[in-house]
């Protein structure tokens, strides 16, 4: 099939009725891309991404995954239609082990193909394997944050949405969870993020694009952004620092 | 000492146990403190006790099992009534809790649930009037055990019955699908929704679960104790002690606080007599608030 | 027309009683949010310490001490205040649920006392002898009422006066911005759990108070009198006359407590007697569904203030939304 894996259009969604948060904002993500989109605190990034996911109410626009609509579909039919959200915190369920953590996911599968997918998940995360007896609550961050990832991936979802998956990171984890997210696309997963830490999203991201009080205000490949001063002044209000050499 | 408390305390907590599994559940998951769950307890009784009368009406009488006091009809009356009473929990929260938690104020849900059980007591004591009721008349000879201990045979199947009922459904909790999805919900509503679960099909599930185990419980008061509007109500507080002890969303805890309330109320009665009974619940309940408010299985709140 | 009057006045009397209450439980959930579901245990303490304290000497149980009335009111109030205060003590840092549960077992234990502890509440035949104000007058039954009334109202406008004060004061508006948001309550820690714990217990001393001027009226009190029957009225009364507003108290109380001794006579008058206590349920039953559709259909009742506002933080814990 061709055609963008996600396309929305002018989406307006807020929790209360009459006072939108997100106020038109329009992008696309292509297949196997990384897209991440910036923006500064209270642009409503996180609220866009979620009215995506379906858990803040849209009043207006459109989304649609692989061409078919599911605008406002509820959160949980999400999965189903094959996007996966990673929230930004509280993404695992504590007082759970890791396997049932898993097979919450795999709940929607059949049993036997879920067993097998979370016996591929291992495999492909065996940090989580040593720990699947083992209450998540116990896991370090970048685990918690690896888990959340594993269980997206079990549904083998066609769109990957992640809310800041560096937020609350140690520079050490933030740098393991890129480097995962950046294989996971190796193996051909699209996936869309909302990110604070322009720098680590950036250098993994394809194409970006900037949201200001709720709009798209800028979009343009990953690399060229931060040379870009739009971008700067939108987004920092000052010059960023280049991520390597290159003129200021 | 007298040893014969121990059994009537581990009855006494059954009853408790297995009504505060509902309370339990229905505060984690759905979280509000549901002042109508021992009036799920009293109408899932009057219904089986219906139920029983109306087999009675169509087949005549039919002969217990055994030496228990009662025959099949009860048994069947047993399932109907849970299935009546998971309906009818099922039908209040449709009517009055649902419409009152999506407006986010947790606490009037708790009032609408005072206001319902007042209203659904007082309908029973309307219909059936405030005059007890017996399963059976018959009385049964307590067979000694040793240590001086005597039960009944009526006794035995029923403490039978709760420790089948506790391990399935905490099989049920851990083991399967719907109970994963139970514990999710009760761990963070957001990201079940996220993760696929269907919200909704989970609230029913615990109104049918928490309704089904409340009729039996009630079923036991009725065999054991007589059936009366209020002995749901009666139970409500020795009930919310248990699942605060046992700590709120344990399944298994709500089970030992009920074992334990059961027999610290048994034991009361013997030091301070039986019409000090109800005060001990309390005496608990204050201790549990005061030295270890998440109570022996509970974890912080997030 | 005598007897009219007279009777208005007893009337009047026993809603102004209610309205008392309910002022007391309007501090504690209108304006602090705190959910009591024990009024009649606190009631019941105000009743019985003051009837213990004013009561002629009786050999057969504790007391009494035969002091003046205004001292048993006086006592009654503190005492009440009292149990309150050890009760929000132990349950206000957590959250709103234990509240509710613990002060329905208070009412539980309360009763239990009253009925069983017979050398020091009577047992179940109570207390009588109480010394009632204005007793020289009980021959003109008119005369009698309408001191008393003038008593209660008195007692009734004082309470309200107070309470508007307060309810304008900073100390008010810490409530109001608690009652708000009660996950900040509880994260201000020690100082906003102990403005919360004054304002449940000042409720509970009006309820105390109330406890005692009933009883005082009546001259007799027993366990019966404290079921939960009546903090099931008193919050209907609160919710009707609508949460948050002191004027909605009082309005509420007398409304409610008209269609009650309405009904009540209404059933009295139709039925007849060996069906008039399954009638009295049924009346239950219909105030039961009436709070039940004000909470769903007009929450903030006749005088309330704005409804609670949604809270949005997204840690602030709800109940479980259903989409």
């Amino acid at each position: 099939m061709s055609g963008p894996v996600l396309q929305v259009r002018d989406l307006v969604a807020g929790y209360e009725p009459g006072v939108p948060i997100v106020r038109g904002a329009s992008i696309r993500v292509e297949r196997g891309e990384i897209v991440v989109v910036l923006g500064p605190n209270g642009a409503g990034k996180s609220s866009f991404i979620k009215a995506i996911a379906g858990l803040v109410p849209v009043s207006g626009g459109q989304v649609l995954l692989e061409g078919q609509d599911i605008t406002a579909v509820p959160a949980h039919r999400m999965v189903g239609m094959g996007l996966a959200f990673v929230p930004q915190t509280e993404n695992i369920f504590p007082l759970m082990s890791v396997e049932d953590n898993l097979r919450t996911a795999g709940d929607i599968l059949e049993p036997k193909e879920a067993a097998r997918r979370i016996a591929r998940m291992y495999d492909t995360f065996p940090d989580l394997k040593a720990f699947r007896r083992t209450g998540a609550g116990n896991l370090s961050g970048g685990q918690r944050q690896m888990l959340a990832v594993a269980r997206a991936l079990i549904v083998e979802p066609k769109l990957l949405v992640l809310d800041e998956p560096s937020a609350g990171l140690s520079p050490k984890f933030v740098a393991m969870v890129f480097s995962m997210l950046s294989d996971i696309r190796k193996a051909g997963l699209t996936i869309l993020l909302v990110e604070q830490n322009a720098r680590a999203a950036l250098a993994i991201g394809d194409r970006a694009y900037v949201l200001v009080e709720g709009k798209d205000a800028h979009e343009g490949v990953a690399s060229d952004l931060w040379s870009d001063p739009v971008v700067a002044e939108l987004y920092l209000g000052q010059r960023p620092q280049p991520p390597k050499g290159g003129a200021a | 000492m007298n040893l014969q408390f121990v059994v009537d305390g581990l009855l006494t907590g059954s009853m408790i146990g297995l009504g505060a599994i509902g309370v339990t559940l229905t505060y984690s998951i759905l979280r509000f403190a549901n002042f109508a769950h021992g009036d799920f307890m009293a109408w899932g009784t009057y219904a089986t006790l219906a139920v029983v009368g109306a087999i009675g009406a169509m087949v005549g009488k039919v002969a217990p099992i055994g030496a228990l006091s009662f025959g099949w009809p009860l048994i069947v009356a047993l399932i109907v009534g849970c299935v009546l009473t998971g309906l009818m929990a099922l039908a209040l929260d449709a009517v009055l809790f649902s419409r009152l938690r999506s407006r986010g104020q947790s606490i009037i849900v708790v009032m609408a649930s005072f206001g319902a059980s007042m209203a659904l007591r007082s309908l029973l004591e309307f219909i059936f009037t405030s005059r007890p009721a017996y399963f059976s008349r018959a009385i049964q000879i307590a067979m000694p055990v040793g240590f001086g201990i005597r039960v009944t045979p009526d006794q035995i199947a029923l403490l039978v019955l709760t420790a089948v009922l506790v391990a399935a459904t905490h099989l049920m909790m851990t083991r399967t699908r719907t109970g994963r999805s139970m514990q999710a919900v009760s761990q963070n509503p957001a990201l079940a929704r996220v993760v696929g679960i269907d919200v909704a099909r989970v609230v029913r599930a615990t109104w049918l679960l928490g309704g089904a185990l409340a009729c039996v419980a009630g079923v036991m008061v009725g065999i054991l104790v007589q059936i009366r509007p209020l002995m749901g109500f009666d139970m409500l507080l020795p009930m919310f002690a248990a699942a605060i002890l046992g700590g709120i969303g344990s399944v298994p805890g709500a089970v030992l606080g009920g074992l334990i309330i059961g027999l610290a109320e048994a034991a009361a009665v013997q030091f301070v007599g039986a019409e000090w009974r109800a005060a001990v619940s309390f005496v608990i309940l204050m201790a549990v608030l005061l030295v270890r408010p998440i109570g022996l299985f509970g974890v912080k709140e997030r | 027309m005598i007897d009219l009057i007279g009777y208005g006045a007893f009337f009047l009397i026993n809603a102004l009683i209610f309205a008392l209450i309910t002022l007391g439980l309007n501090l504690q959930w209108g304006l602090t949010g705190l959910f009591n579901v024990g009024v009649a245990g606190f009631v019941a303490i105000g009743a019985y310490v003051s009837a213990l304290l004013t009561t002629p000497d009786d050999p057969a149980r504790f007391g009494g001490f035969d002091l003046p009335i205004l001292i048993g009111w006086a006592v009654a109030m503190a005492a009440s205040s009292l149990a309150a205060a050890v009760t929000g003590f132990a349950t206000l840092r957590l959250r709103s649920d234990y509240l509710a549960i613990t002060t329905f077992g208070v009412a539980v234990v309360v009763q239990l006392v009253a009925l069983n502890a017979q050398s020091l509440t009577g047992g179940a035949f109570g207390i009588g002898f109480i010394p009632r104000p204005f007793a020289g007058l009980a021959e003109n039954p008119l005369a009698f009422n309408l001191s008393n009334l003038a008593v209660v109202a008195a007692v009734t406008l004082v309470a309200w006066l107070a309470l508007e004060h307060l309810s304008r004061s900073p100390w008010g508006r810490v409530l109001k911005a608690l009652r708000e948001d009660e996950r900040a309550a509880v994260s201000l820690g020690k100082s906003a759990r102990f403005y919360r714990i004054q304002a449940f217990a000042v409720g509970g001393a009006l309820m105390g108070l109330a406890g005692a001027v009933q009883a005082h009226f009546i001259g007799f009190i027993a366990p019966d009198n404290y079921a939960p029957m009546l903090t099931f009225q008193i919050w209907v009364m609160l919710i009707v006359g609508g949460s948050g507003s002191n004027l909605g108290a009082v309005v509420g109380a007398v409304l409610v407590w008209a269609i009650w001794a309405g009904s009540g006579a209404a059933t009295a008058a139709f039925f007849p007697p060996e069906q008039q206590a399954r009638a009295a349920s049924l009346q239950i039953v219909a105030i039961g569904v009436m709070l039940c559709l004000i909470l769903l259909f007009r929450p903030s009742g006749l005088f309330g203030d704005r409804p609670f506002r949604r809270r949005l933080g997204l840690k602030a814990r709800k109940p479980l939304e259903t989409p």
